[in-house]
């Protein structure tokens, strides 16, 4: 089983020189005349102003932290899943109670509102 | 001979990038090298024959932590500046502390007695997970959901915006 | 000249162990090659995929696509190449020199990461690990990585806000992809791929779990950057979002994942539910299972490109809207449904067809209520209405 293991580091390795490859060889052929005005952040044709590093919404962070919680009940889902076949029907009742605990999370959540992009 | 070469390497990296999170001045390439041990330690993992940890490893730190951290490095503007100061006047000390705690964690690590399994690893290791999880450890499997549901609870609660906080009160 | 690929790979086996290697260096040197082989098809596929979208999108648009390079316009892919190849790299100042360069190479290598576990036959494997369903999603988190080191070494502020909302809405639709790729898991009782589709042999997924599928492939969409999901290359808003200061083949690289993503996407949907490699004679002739896997994959490709041809953008907020308040619980309640059947119906051992037929009908049940759930507890929405249709004259006629 170990054998598979070894392949995918090999294809790891694969996927990750080819595109190296693929990026590297322009960089010897192509030209390189760079000047002041070509390497100007964009801005639709404008100067840019202010700074680059912009104050982003805390939005994002409670749609991360959502994600997270909801990534690692997955996580405990697989191995119930791939084992229902050899478990009475109680283990999946036991899954079930465990979907529902979090689903009532996620109707708290949609109640209060924190799952809207204002 | 090969198995020791690969985790040397697989440990050289873990480590290099381990420190490489530590002392970096710039906060936000210290979560990328954060990320680089995760994929070390998951290499480990593979080692160890145990893939569906491995993969856990790379999904929920890579997949959702890592990112949840750049996210509030992102938010954060004030961190982004690169000239935050590295050592305090009291590093002398804390690296001795450090230095004694490395020598004591290493020689319990080193002279403990481990329990060792003979056994090779099962031919369906997930199967086998799924059913303890469902009938021995059934109570903290339940008990991992509520606590999922806490951290839930807690970050709405702490995520809100104040004027959410009014709106939904009224 | 049935099993043409194993035929190949013992021939060359023989050979190197000809050549005096050892067992252990003959089994290195065939799987680099053979992974030197999938990487180097998969961009010859995305070759020939760009064409195919371009005369695809010309069609659907009522005019040709690309036509003059060449008969049908064939090499039109590869002038592009060309022309890619020999673009300057122009990186902006103040880019993260070392972050900026690694971004596009780690947004490709994780989704041709993914083709390290698909089974192309029946003894044509990759790596049959006994975790490839989570393997596959945990590869995804490299290309979700990608795109928010490549928003932010760019230093501009529209790469950083178009990567951190497409990062926001591929983290979200990350968990109904998840949890609707554990119905497949679910009734097959593993995680190999392999099993996967050794389950689905007289049946395919698709009927036993339409609504699987469904949400599968809306939640997969979104991930791909796809329309309607493809706010991330909004032009009119967000120039062209995160990849905005990359030229040359860093942003070509950004464009062949993409491409390779809808595609592998079309493999994904293929394998969980469309039967892998299954078809006639598949199992005897293992070449034909390869040309099936291909033709299905090609087939859900159109499709994808269909459905992005014919529908337009949502925004984000609808977008967001549809993933946290309809599609997870869908996908929710679908899995426990699906769970709840398939171990009563085990129990009771029916027979295959009536198994099937039942949980095709349980989908399509639970799809009907939530549509119907969902077209009640939304807003209508007010709509302005003219007695006339206001109809734009030339000035100086008279109006209508």
């Amino acid at each position: 089983m170990l054998s598979y293991w070894v392949y995918i580091a090999i294809f790891l390795v694969v996927a990750v020189a080819v595109p190296i490859v693929a990026v590297g060889l322009p960089a010897l052929i192509s030209p390189k005349k760079s000047n002041k005005r070509k390497e100007e952040v964009y801005e639709c044709g404008i100067e840019t102003t202010g700074n680059t590093r912009v104050q982003l919404k805390s939005q994002y962070y409670i749609y991360a932290l959502i994600f997270l919680v909801f990534d690692i009940e997955t996580i405990f889902l697989f191995p119930w899943a791939v084992s229902l076949g050899k478990l009475p029907l109680f283990a999946v009742i036991e899954g079930v109670i465990f979907i529902a605990i979090l689903f009532a999370g996620l109707i708290y959540a949609m109640r209060k509102g924190v799952l809207a992009w204002s | 001979m090969v198995p020791v070469l690969v985790f040397a390497a697989v440990s050289l990296v873990t480590l290099g990038a381990a420190i490489a999170v530590v002392t970096n001045k710039n906060i936000l390439h210290s979560a990328y090298f954060l990320v680089l041990a995760f994929v070390g330690v998951a290499a480990v993992y593979v080692m160890l024959e145990a893939p569906f940890i491995a993969v856990i490893q790379v999904l929920i730190y890579i997949g959702a932590i890592a990112i949840l951290v750049i996210f509030a490095i992102m938010l954060t503007r004030r961190l982004m500046s690169n000239d935050m100061e590295q050592r305090n006047k009291q590093w002398i000390w804390s690296a001795l502390g450090s230095v004694i705690l490395f020598g004591v964690l290493g020689w319990l690590v080193y002279s403990a007695n481990w329990p060792v399994v003979e056994a090779a690893v099962p031919k369906d290791p997930i199967t086998l997970m799924g059913q303890e999880l469902l009938t021995t450890y059934v109570v903290p499997f339940e008990i991992a959901s509520v606590l999922l549901l806490a951290a839930l609870v807690g970050s709405i609660l702490i995520g809100r915006e104040k004027d959410q906080e009014s709106r939904s009160a009224e | 000249m049935a099993d043409l690929i194993n035929l190949i790979e013992n021939w060359l086996e023989t050979l190197i162990l000809g050549w005096g290697a050892s067992e252990e260096l003959t089994l290195f040197i065939l799987q680099a090659l053979g992974s030197v082989l999938v990487v180097i098809i998969c961009f010859v596929i995305v070759i020939a995929l760009i064409w195919v979208e371009r005369k695809l999108a010309g069609r659907i648009q009522d005019r040709f696509g690309p036509n003059r390079a060449g008969p049908f316009g064939i090499f039109q892919s590869f002038a592009d190449i060309i022309k890619i190849f020999t673009k300057e790299y122009v990186t902006p100042e103040g880019a993260e020199k070392g972050f900026y360069n690694v971004a596009p190479v780690l947004a490709i290598a994780s989704v041709l990461a993914i083709w390290a576990v698909f089974p192309f036959a029946v003894n044509v494997l990759g790596a049959d690990i006994n975790v490839g369903v989570l393997y596959i999603v945990a590869v995804s988190a490299f290309g979700i990585l990608a795109i928010l080191m490549a928003g932010w070494s760019s230093n501009n502020k529209y790469s950083l806000l178009g990567a951190s909302r497409s990062v926001a809405m591929l983290i979200s639709y990350e968990i109904p992809m998840v949890v609707s790729m554990l119905v497949p898991v679910l009734l097959s009782h593993s995680m190999k791929l392999s099993d996967i589709i050794a389950a689905q042999q007289p049946w395919w997924f698709l009927i036993v779990a339409p609504l699987a599928a469904l949400v599968f492939l809306i939640s997969s969409m979104a991930e791909i950057g796809k329309a309607p999901f493809d706010l991330l290359e909004a032009e009119s808003e967000l120039v062209a979002g995160y990849h905005t200061e990359y030229s040359g083949m860093k942003f070509g690289m950004f464009y062949v994942a993409e491409f390779l993503h809808q595609y592998t996407v079309g493999a994904l949907i293929t394998i969980f539910f469309l039967g892998g490699w299954g078809g006639p004679l598949a199992i005897q002739w293992p070449i034909l299972g390869f040309i099936y896997f291909h033709i299905k994959t090609f087939v859900v490709y159109l499709v994808i490109s269909w459905i992005r041809l014919s529908l337009p953008r949502i925004r984000i907020d609808e977008m967001l809207n549809l993933n946290w308040k309809f599609l997870i619980p869908v996908s929710f309640i679908n899995l426990v449904v699906v769970a709840i059947a398939d171990r009563v119906m085990i129990d009771l051992n029916l027979a295959r067809w009536i198994y099937v037929g039942i949980m095709f009908g349980l989908n399509i049940f639970i799809l009907l209520v939530s549509l119907f759930l969902a077209g009640k507890t939304s807003p209508e929405v007010e709509r302005e209405t003219f007695p006339t249709r206001p109809v734009a004259v030339p000035p100086g006629t008279k109006s209508r």
